[in-house]
């Protein structure tokens, strides 16, 4: 059986030997290279642009400007606020304002240096709580109120008299910093135009059908003349989910020079286009009764959105609306406010949305079980909403392995026996977690299939399967291979997969909110298995001949469609069917941490990660998941964080001074699969690719606590901030000595 | 990517043509291993159009040898990681075999030269950035402006020493021999380097360094190198420092102690001669720390938070002393 085996992913060799076919492998006979200028002030008014001694250049073939493309496109269609080259503002340091392309990218860059932008320097704000205050300053003319890109506010039952009520609440503020994916291949897009005006576009996209609609509306082309094209692609974790400004710049001079273009972003301009982490300054109010039972929760939100919406929208919503398992809450009300400030634009980062506020709650629960003189574990424990249960905010789950989850991290780690026992400067943390398998909420509304699988067979006996999805490194390209093999019987190396190609490929919406594998999974399945019945009809002692029997029986080529129809879910409130998700998966971490006392360095010695995801499709590709998650994780609680100077200019926008753990700084890593078999998932599997990095960041900061009895609760948890806060715990002591 | 300025790469095969390169081409620049200086033309911060390439060299500078007087001699083409394997410097200074180990990673130590990690350009966080990110700020002291973004009002440029091997050979009294259109000079290091962030050594634009010596007596001392660092491999030091102690007994007959990342000059902690006779012990140790911490004032050029890393430098220094005394 193919499902659930530790199948070799089908990219795998390509990608480590260097044979796979990058976007910046794209070479075209007489490409032009293309670089972008950029903005050096966090908000300022374009007076002028001159080009002139650009133009004059030897080897610069065409410039561009934002009043070209005047369009504004987003991936939201109700928050569509930006434009490829700044049109009259400039909105962060970074912000593109003009491109040229030349013979070859120094040339390229030398007329960059040439061209001359006349700026009226403007106010600028740089944190949400200045946003708030000077409404009058505007990052962003789409903000119908200040600078609020969305404000949600939701309540469910009486939180106040629940409060009011408990026996031990922590009110309690938490920071979480902003923080950026680095896909180790930056962004890189090519356009080319064809002699019918046909306009191709490859791209280092997770979303070609999104880049796709937006080029072409921007473009003034019809769809059915755009194509985009994903190739390989060098890892994503969300920074690729948004239209970006080289794809409409190479599209729009290869229109202007009738010649390819490509553009190739440095390591410094993906630091710009960003789409990270959003910082978050949460104010939480987490209420026990006296058994311990989780009463109230209550968070305040206030979420640094960075110049444009992105999919800030979504995230002031999912800020409170995945909090809500694996936990039942007695009541529950969270005020999220997503804020436009003069930086580059925050977006989805793994976990979207959800990773702060999960670790904010996740401490808060740990301190007010301290109150309680309740274990952590038995506190998580005693809270679980169980299987086949609707949330305090109606979200309906399904299948849920929480428990066992935390079962499993409970005895991998000695919990019983070692916790609050390793002795000053070792300690172990928990936290659990929950996330999405996907959206039941279509980004634009439409009454299609979120994802759309055709599978040829051919009387050769291979099997064609055409998928708009975008195998980001997830693998879903691999599981696609898994899934025919399952039910046509076939090989599973007999199997082409065609994928992320807008002119081949039936629709898939985009590899973001976890929601592949489950959706392209279905679809896969359906499609799949109608071509099966025909060939089980047809019969044959091989799958070869079985084809060319049912080839045959059906006088025409076989070919069959699958599709994921998106299920009506949510709370009937608005904003209800945003967070809904066909199932969720469940993760438990715990972590061994040690602490240097004297310095404030500490390090996590490792962490047991056990994750619910339905069913293992291809256990490999799931712990590998695990593995990734964790490791980004824990890499944001040690050192991440995008640090602006005062002028909104980010400091060391490079991979030497924005410091990601090397291998030697990772910490020891036991994955555990979980299996809940989902009734609603393909084969039973749930996602595997966002959920368990949530709990890492919690896991350590109560594991820190456990080693030393301090309480960290802003990211991330520099050894100075450790030391600081040993300090004052050592000034406490003394005091109470004292007295 | 981020392009290279159009240059010229002048590729000598001995010592002497190299000098002569670099004396026919005002303002040309030296490419050993290449891996600092190659960012740092991408970033715009030289002007140089021609680059003298030393890989030619490595049948003449590319040893390590024992001299009959004792002292080690150790060509500047070695690399940082060969350097970091010897045999030879494991069981003479092990404390600078410890310090090519910890820099950067393998590829790099592969490729970086001894030479060119002690001639390394001084590193500050507002100019080791791309010519676009220094625009925004409005330049610095270091290249194309007049401000100062570490010290306000600061008329010398304070980027930092960032060499590792540096601390250690300086902590051993290690010396460096150098040639140029005017001959051979052999300079103390604790005499090359200068407390000034655009230069900071007292090498000319002609002149090579073209050895390291270290004196008979190192293979004696008691030593030990530290760096601090936020990640286990790959960064610049935030602060290194190394110590060698030569020991009478349990007593101490000499120190030294060299702290590096603060400044443009790797620094010698001074004033220890009061220390000799004192106990090799924790509380030697401790003063040690004390003294340090006096001395050394860690600044923002390095983009972590110098309180902390003034915090941290006495513990550093307690247990590289502890250590060194076995």
């Amino acid at each position: 059986m193919s499902i659930g085996a530790r199948f070799p992913k089908s990219d795998g060799v390509a990608k480590a030997d260097g044979s796979g076919i990058y976007a910046d492998d794209i070479a075209l006979p007489r490409m032009l290279h293309a670089k972008i200028l950029r903005s050096p002030h966090a908000h300022a008014r374009i007076r002028g642009i001159d080009l002139g001694a650009a133009e004059a250049l030897p080897g610069v073939v065409a410039t561009l400007v934002g009043a070209e493309l005047p369009l504004k496109y987003g991936v939201i269609p109700w928050t569509q606020d930006e434009t490829a080259l700044a049109v009259e503002k400039v909105r962060h340091v970074g912000d593109a304002v003009a491109c040229i392309a030349a013979i070859d990218e120094r040339t390229a860059d030398e007329a960059l240096r040439l061209v001359k932008v006349d700026y009226e320097v403007l106010p600028a704000v740089l944190t949400p709580e200045d946003a708030l205050e000077h409404p009058e300053i505007k990052v962003n003319e789409r903000a119908k109120v200040g600078n609020v890109t969305k404000h949600v506010h939701l309540q469910f039952g009486e939180v106040d008299e629940a409060v009011a009520g408990a026996t031990a609440v922590v009110r309690e503020t938490y920071r979480y910093a902003g923080s950026t994916h680095v896909p180790i291949e930056p962004h890189c897009a090519v356009a080319r135009i064809d002699a019918d005006g046909n306009l191709t576009v490859w791209s280092s996209t997770q979303i070609p059908h999104y880049v796709h609609r937006e080029l072409s509306r921007v473009l003034g082309l019809s769809q059915s003349k755009v194509r985009v094209i994903q190739p390989l692609l060098g890892g994503a974790f969300g920074g690729k989910s948004d239209p970006f400004a080289l794809e409409f710049c190479v599209a729009k001079l290869a229109m202007k020079t009738g010649r390819p273009v490509k553009i190739l972003y440095t390591r410094e301009e993906v630091f710009y286009a960003h789409r990270g982490r959003h910082p978050m300054k949460m104010d939480v109010t987490l209420a026990l009764d006296a058994d311990g039972r989780i009463a109230a929760v209550d968070n305040k939100i206030l979420i640094d959105g960075g110049a444009y919406a992105s999919f800030g929208l979504v995230t002031a919503y999912y800020a409170g609306q995945l909090l809500t398992g694996p936990y039942r809450f007695g009541t529950y009300r969270f005020d999220s406010y997503r804020m436009y400030t003069n930086k580059p634009p925050c977006g989805p980062k793994r976990g979207h949305g959800s990773v702060q506020p999960r670790f904010a709650f996740e401490v808060a629960l740990d301190e007010a079980a301290e109150k309680l003189g309740l274990d952590p574990v038995e506190a998580r424990r005693r809270n679980f909403i169980g299987e086949f249960v609707e949330t305090v905010n109606g979200q309906k789950i399904t299948s849920n392995g929480f428990l066992k989850c935390l079962e499993l991290v409970e005895k991998a780690s000695g919990w019983k026996e070692r916790h609050g026992k390793l002795g000053p400067g070792r300690g172990l943390g928990v936290a659990g977690s929950m996330y999405i398998s996907g959206t039941a909420y279509p980004v634009y509304p439409n009454e299609m299939p979120q994802s759309g699988v055709l599978v040829k067979l051919d009387r050769s006996g291979r099997v064609a399967i055409y998928s708009g999805a975008s195998d980001i490194g997830q693998g879903v390209n691999t599981l696609l291979c898994q899934i025919a093999a399952e039910e046509l019987h076939c090989d599973p190396y007999d199997v082409t997969v065609v994928s992320a190609d807008t002119d081949l490929t039936p629709v898939d919406l985009g590899a973001y909110s976890s929601r592949v594998t489950y959706m392209v999974g279905i679809a896969a399945r359906e499609a799949c298995q109608k071509l099966a019945e025909k060939l089980r009809a047809a019969g044959g002692a091989t799958f070869t001949e079985a084809c060319q029997r049912a080839e045959a029986a059906e006088g025409a080529p076989l070919a069959a469609t699958g599709g994921y129809r998106t299920e009506k879910l949510g709370g009937d409130y608005r904003g209800g069917t945003i967070g809904a998700s066909p199932a969720y998966s469940f993760t438990a971490h715990v972590a061994e941490v040690s602490v240097d006392e004297e310095t404030g360095i500490w390090n996590v010695e490792r962490i047991w990660a056990a994750h619910d995801c339905g069913k293992a499709l291809n256990p490999t590709l799931v712990e590998g998941q695990i593995e990734g998650s964790v490791y980004m994780g824990a890499a944001e609680a040690q050192m991440e964080e995008m640090v602006y100077d005062e002028k909104g200019l980010l400091f060391g926008p490079s991979l030497l001074d924005y410091r990601i753990p090397t291998s030697l700084d990772t910490p020891d890593l036991d994955s555990y699969i979980v299996e809940s078999n989902d009734p609603g998932g393909p084969y039973g599997a749930k996602e595997a690719g966002e959920g368990p990095l949530h709990p890492a960041i919690p896991a350590i900061a109560n594991g820190i606590h456990d080693a030393c009895g301090i309480r960290i609760r802003e990211l991330p948890f520099y050894p100075q901030r450790v030391l600081k806060l040993l300090r004052e715990r050592d000034a406490r002591r003394e005091e109470r000595a004292a007295s | 990517m981020m392009t290279l300025p159009d240059l010229t790469v002048l590729r000598p095969g001995s010592v002497a043509e190299a000098v002569e390169a670099l004396r026919a081409n005002p303002g040309a620049r030296v490419l050993a291993g290449g891996t600092d200086i190659v960012p740092n033309l991408k970033y715009g911060m030289y002007d140089t159009r021609h680059l003298v390439a030393l890989r030619g060299l490595s049948s003449e500078l590319r040893y390590v040898r024992e001299h009959q007087s004792g002292e080690l001699r150790l060509g500047a083409m070695c690399s940082i990681d060969e350097l970091g394997r010897s045999e030879l410097v494991k069981a003479r200074v092990p404390a600078l075999a410890d310090a090519c180990r910890q820099i950067a990673g393998p590829q790099l130590r592969r490729m970086g030269t001894l030479g060119g990690n002690l001639c390394l350009d001084t590193r500050c966080v507002y100019v080791n950035q791309s010519h676009f990110w220094r625009s925004a700020l409005g330049y610095c002291l270091k290249k194309d402006g007049t401000v100062c973004h570490v010290v306000a009002g600061g008329k010398r440029c304070v980027a930092a020493a960032s060499n590792d091997t540096a601390p250690v050979l300086l902590a051993l009294d290690a010396s460096v021999k150098t040639i140029s259109p005017r001959g051979e000079r052999t300079i103390a290091l604790h005499e090359f380097y200068v407390a000034d962030g655009l230069h900071n050594t007292v090498l000319a634009p002609d002149e090579l360094l073209t050895e390291v010596r270290i004196p008979a007596a190192a293979a004696r001392r008691r030593q030990a190198f530290a760096k601090l660092r936020m990640r286990a491999a790959i960064d610049f030091p935030a602060l290194n420092l190394a110590v060698a102690l030569e020991l009478d007994g349990h007593s101490v007959k000499s120190v030294s102690l060299a702290v590096s990342a603060l400044a443009a000059r790797p620094a010698l902690i001074k004033g220890l001669q009061d220390l000799h006779g004192h106990a090799a012990d924790a509380i030697f140790a401790e003063e040690l720390g004390r003294r340090a911490h006096k001395q050394c004032k860690p600044l923002t050029n390095i983009g972590i938070d110098p309180g902390w890393r003034r915090d941290v430098l006495p513990v550093l220094v307690r247990r590289t002393v502890l250590r060194a005394i076995g």
